[in-house]
C-alpha cells in the first residue's frame, strides 16, 4: 500500500504500513511538513488544516491512502507561490504570501500553535469569495479554525485586510486569494448547475 | 483506533457485496466515521471507500423533473451550487449553517443521513449505550441531557439525529435511493430514521446497505419563495442544533395553500409537523395562526426525566415558529448564521443588565 500526493508542487510516493495514517500524519512524519498542526486530532479545532485540491480541509479526518493522487497546499508551500506580499519590511524580506503577511501586521496570532491552520483557511475563504470582507462573514467562514490564545480580533482584522488587498488587486469580489494555481477554487462537478 | 482492511471497489455492486461481511463499513467523507473510529465508538475490520464511485457526485434533474442528488456530492458543493441554492434556499441555509467550511469540503450528503448521534454517552465507549451495545443500557438517562430529544424518544435511547440538511429534505419529501444486496430501493426520508423504544433503537440501513443518492420530487421547488431554515445553537457558529427548524409554505390568494415544518435536534429523525401543517392550510399567513401551528408541532413533546432544560427549549422553538413569517422576501443562502436568530440574540443581550458585585469596593 502506497500513496502518491503533489505536495506543494513536489512529487511524493508514500509507502504505507497501515490504513489507518492520515494525511496529516503523511505530511508531518513522513513528508517532515510539520507546518499543519496535530490539535484535537478529531476535526474540531482546524489546526491541521490544508488545501486539498483548492478545497480547505481537515487533514487529521482524511485517510491518506484515500485521498491517493490528491495536490496538497500546506502552510510551507503558500511563501514560494505567486503574488507574494508587496509589503516592506518583514513580508518583503522573507517574501511571504499577502495573508502570511496581514497575520504580522495585525498581529494575528500569539503561540501561533493554530496559525498555520488559520492562514491555509483564510487563503480559502479568500478564494471562495464568499465572504468579502464582511466582517461578520469572515468570522463565520473562520469559525472552524480555534485560536486558545484568543487572538480572534487580530485573526479577523488581518483575513479582513488581506480580502481588501485581494480584491484591490484583482479588481474584483471573487478575487483569488493570489497563492497562485494550487490555491484556486476546485472546479465544480461537471454536472452542477443543472438543477432547476 | 483499531486496525482495519481497506477497500477502494470500483462499482456499486462490487462496494455491496464487500460490505456485506460484519464488521464492513462504508467511508464516504470521513468527517464522522473517522471521529468515531479515533474515540472507540466504532471499530469496523474493514473500511470500504465509495468516496470515487462513478456516478455518484452530480446533481441532476430528472426527466420527470425530480432533482436527483449523489450521495457522494460535497456539502459544500451542494450548497454553492446556483441553481439548487435557487429552487431549495432552505437547504442551501441548512448545509451552510452546519459543521465548518472544512468539514462542508469533506462531508457527503450520503453521510449525512448516516451520521451517529452527538450524545456524549453514546460517544464515550465507557458509558453505557443501546445504540453502541444494545442492552447495554443507557447512561444518558439521569446524565446530562440538554441536546437530547423531547419528541419521539423511548426508554431506549434519548439522542437526537444531528443533521441540519435532513431538516428541509424531511419537509420536502425527499426519497433516498439505496442499493443492498437485494438490489435498489427507494424509502422515503422522513422515515428513514427508526424511532427508539424501550430497549434501543435500530440501524437506518441493513450491513451493507449503500445510500446512492436522494431524490427531491417534482415540483418541489415551488416553495422557494416561502422557505427558510432556522437553526437555535449555543454559540453563534460550528455548533449542533438545539433546535431547528425548517418551514415552508406556498400562498394563493393571500392565504396559506401549503405548509411544510419539519424540526431538527428534538428527536431521533427529522420531525415532521403534519398536524401544524394542516392547521395552516387557509390561514392568513400571520402570526396567531402561527403560534397556533407552533403549539400543534409540540403538542406531543416530553421531557426525559431529570431534563432541565426542555421546557427552555420548547419555548424558544415557539418562539422561531413565530418569526418565520410567510411574507418574507426569498433570500439566497449566505455563509452566515441566520440574521433573525442573531438580532433576537442582540436584543437579549442589549436587556441583560449586569448584575452588580456585592463584594465589590469602591464608590
Amino acid at each position: 500500500m502506497s500513496v502518491t500526493l503533489i505536495v506543494n508542487g513536489a512529487r511524493h510516493d508514500v509507502p504505507l504500513e497501515d490504513a489507518r495514517t492520515t494525511l496529516l500524519d503523511v505530511l508531518r512524519d513522513r513528508i517532515g511538513l510539520t507546518g499543519a498542526k496535530k490539535g484535537c486530532d478529531r476535526g474540531q479545532c482546524g489546526a491541521c488544516t490544508v488545501l486539498l485540491d483548492g478545497r480547505r480541509i481537515n487533514s487529521c479526518l482524511a485517510l491518506a491512502v484515500s485521498v491517493d493522487g490528491a495536490e496538497v497546499l500546506t502552510i510551507e508551500g503558500l511563501a514560494q507561490g505567486e503574488g507574494l506580499a508587496q509589503g516592506e519590511g518583514l513580508a518583503q524580506s522573507e517574501g511571504l504570501h499577502p495573508v502570511q503577511a496581514a497575520f504580522i501586521a495585525h498581529d494575528g496570532l500569539q503561540c501561533g500553535f493554530c496559525t498555520p491552520g488559520q492562514i491555509m483557511s483564510a487563503v480559502a475563504l479568500i478564494a471562495e469569495g464568499e465572504a468579502g470582507a464582511d466582517p461578520e462573514r469572515v468570522r463565520e467562514g473562520m469559525s472552524g479554525n480555534l485560536c486558545r490564545c484568543g487572538a480572534y480580533v487580530g485573526i479577523a482584522q488581518a483575513v479582513i485586510a488581506a480580502t481588501r488587498d485581494a480584491m484591490a488587486r484583482t479588481g474584483a469580489g471573487a478575487a483569488a486569494a493570489g497563492a497562485g494555481a494550487d490555491a484556486a477554487p476546485a472546479p465544480r462537478p461537471e454536472t452542477a448547475g443543472n438543477a432547476p | 483506533m483499531k486496525a482495519f482492511a481497506y477497500l477502494r471497489p470500483a462499482s456499486v455492486q462490487e462496494a455491496v457485496a464487500a460490505a456485506a461481511a460484519p464488521g464492513a463499513a462504508y467511508l464516504a467523507g470521513g468527517t464522522n466515521l473517522m471521529d468515531l473510529m479515533k474515540i472507540g465508538a466504532a471499530a469496523p475490520d474493514l473500511v470500504v471507500d465509495v468516496t470515487r464511485l462513478p456516478g455518484l457526485d452530480r446533481i441532476e434533474t430528472l426527466p420527470d423533473g425530480a432533482i436527483r442528488i449523489g450521495a457522494m456530492v460535497r456539502n459544500a458543493d451542494l450548497a454553492r451550487d446556483p441553481a439548487f441554492a435557487g429552487a431549495f434556499p432552505a437547504v442551501a441555509e441548512a448545509l451552510l449553517s452546519g459543521a465548518s467550511a472544512q468539514l462542508r469540503n469533506m462531508a457527503r450528503v450520503g453521510g449525512n443521513l448516516m451520521q451517529a448521534p452527538r450524545c456524549a454517552y453514546f460517544q464515550d465507549p465507557a458509558s453505557a449505550c443501546n445504540r453502541r451495545d444494545p442492552g447495554a443500557g443507557c447512561a444518558a438517562r439521569g446524565g446530562e441531557t440538554r441536546g437530547h430529544a423531547v419528541l419521539g424518544w423511548a426508554e431506549g435511547c434519548i439522542a437526537t439525529h444531528p443533521s441540519d440538511l435532513c431538516v428541509p429534505l424531511a419537509a420536502l419529501d425527499a426519497v433516498v435511493e439505496v442499493m443492498g444486496p437485494d438490489g435498489s430501493q427507494d424509502l422515503p426520508l422522513e422515515r428513514f430514521h427508526p424511532l427508539p423504544d424501550a430497549r434501543g433503537i435500530a440501524a437506518p440501513l441493513a450491513q451493507g446497505v449503500l445510500i446512492t443518492g436522494l431524490r427531491l420530487p417534482p415540483g418541489a421547488a415551488r416553495f422557494a419563495p416561502h422557505a427558510r431554515y432556522l437553526k437555535l445553537r449555543e454559540r453563534t457558529s460550528y455548533a449542533f442544533a438545539l433546535v431547528s427548524a425548517a418551514a415552508m409554505l406556498t400562498l394563493d390568494g393571500g392565504v396559506i395553500a401549503e405548509a411544510r415544518i419539519a424540526l431538527g435536534g428534538v428527536a431521533a429523525r427529522p420531525w415532521r409537523a403534519r398536524g401544524a401543517e394542516a392547521a395552516l392550510i387557509g390561514a392568513a399567513p400571520e402570526a396567531p395562526a402561527f403560534r397556533r401551528a407552533a403549539d400543534l408541532a409540540l403538542a406531543g413533546a416530553g421531557v426525559p426525566p431529570r431534563r432541565g432544560s426542555g421546557a427552555g427549549r420548547r419555548r424558544a422553538l415557539r418562539r422561531e415558529r413565530v418569526q418565520d413569517r410567510a411574507g418574507r422576501a426569498p433570500r439566497r443562502a449566505r455563509a452566515g448564521p441566520s440574521r433573525p436568530w442573531h438580532a433576537r440574540a442582540d436584543a437579549r443581550a442589549a436587556r441583560i443588565r449586569p448584575r452588580p458585585h456585592a463584594c465589590r469596593s469602591g464608590p
